[in-house]
């Protein structure tokens, strides 16, 4: 009991070391690191204009450059792999939305220069659904969408 | 160290790039389901995960319970090296954290 203790101190501690290094400026935060916080509104809105409110941005524009990696039938709804990937310049940040989900947004990635604007994981979907790729590029936001039809729902009770 | 099993990561240099896919282990619990005992089971979900190379922020994310069960991640970023430390953490909605580390072959 207590060594778990510990080590859940040493873990938090090493996170802590690290946000201490990114506030000394030891670590240059990306310029996306604001936008970083875990943001409620944008996890619980039910669509797209309740996300671009939480978000504070313009209604999202449909690009050609970004590619919404996902099967086109998903036999397991629990485990759909999905990606998005964006050849826009001045790409910041990678969202996967499910709009048939209770909540549309699944994940928001930060992505700092150099690394790749191409993520890929993996989302439950309750029934079939468009899925869509928000990017964040140069201040405005872009989309791409793919249909995925699911055969067995994922969230099932 | 910390909660859960360790994860399971891999960093892999791929030309000029490092390619990093990260398997955790993590109930990710919607907050939409039904027990046994018919009662809705509480949400419970990684929210915040972030990746470095040799200290240098590569990825954050921010993640809903839509997020599938032992969450899988993959990326791939430039200037790493063979040899550099990837480190992968996680923060979940109880506050719960886990951090684990691989070298870039």
């Amino acid at each position: 009991m207590n060594n778990e203790r510990r080590s859940v101190l040493k873990a938090s501690g090493s996170l802590a070391v690290l946000g201490l290094a990114v506030a000394a400026g030891l670590i240059k935060p990306s310029p996306a690191y604001a936008s970083t916080v875990w943001n409620e509104s944008a996890f619980k809105a039910k669509s797209m204009d309740e996300l671009m409110k939480a978000f504070g941005g313009n209604m999202p524009i449909e690009s050609k450059d970004i590619t919404v990696i996902a099967p086109d039938i998903a036999e397991n709804g629990a485990v759909v792999p999905v990606g998005a990937e964006s050849k826009l310049g001045k790409t910041t940040e990678v969202s996967l939305l499910v709009s048939n989900n209770p909540s549309i947004l699944s994940a928001q990635f930060m992505i700092p220069d150099g690394t790749d604007a191409k993520v890929n994981t993996r989302v439950k979907m309750g029934k079939s659904s468009d899925v869509y790729a928000l990017v964040k590029a140069d201040g405005k936001f872009y989309f791409a969408k793919k249909e995925v039809k699911v055969t067995l729902g994922g969230c099932g009770g | 160290m910390a909660i859960g099993k360790p994860m399971k990561i891999r960093a892999q240099l791929k030309g000029d790039e490092v390619e990093v896919k990260a398997l955790m282990s993590h109930e990710m619990e919607t907050g939409q389901r039904k027990g046994s005992d018919g009662n809705l089971v509480p949400a419970w979900f990684i929210q915040e995960v972030t990746a470095t190379n040799n200290g240098k922020t590569v990825l954050q994310a921010n993640w809903s319970q839509s997020v599938s069960k032992n969450p899988f991640l993959s990326f791939s970023f430039k200037g790493g090296k063979a040899g550099d430390k990837v480190v992968v953490s996680w923060k979940d909605n109880k506050g719960d954290t886990r951090m684990d580390e691989v070298t870039v072959a």
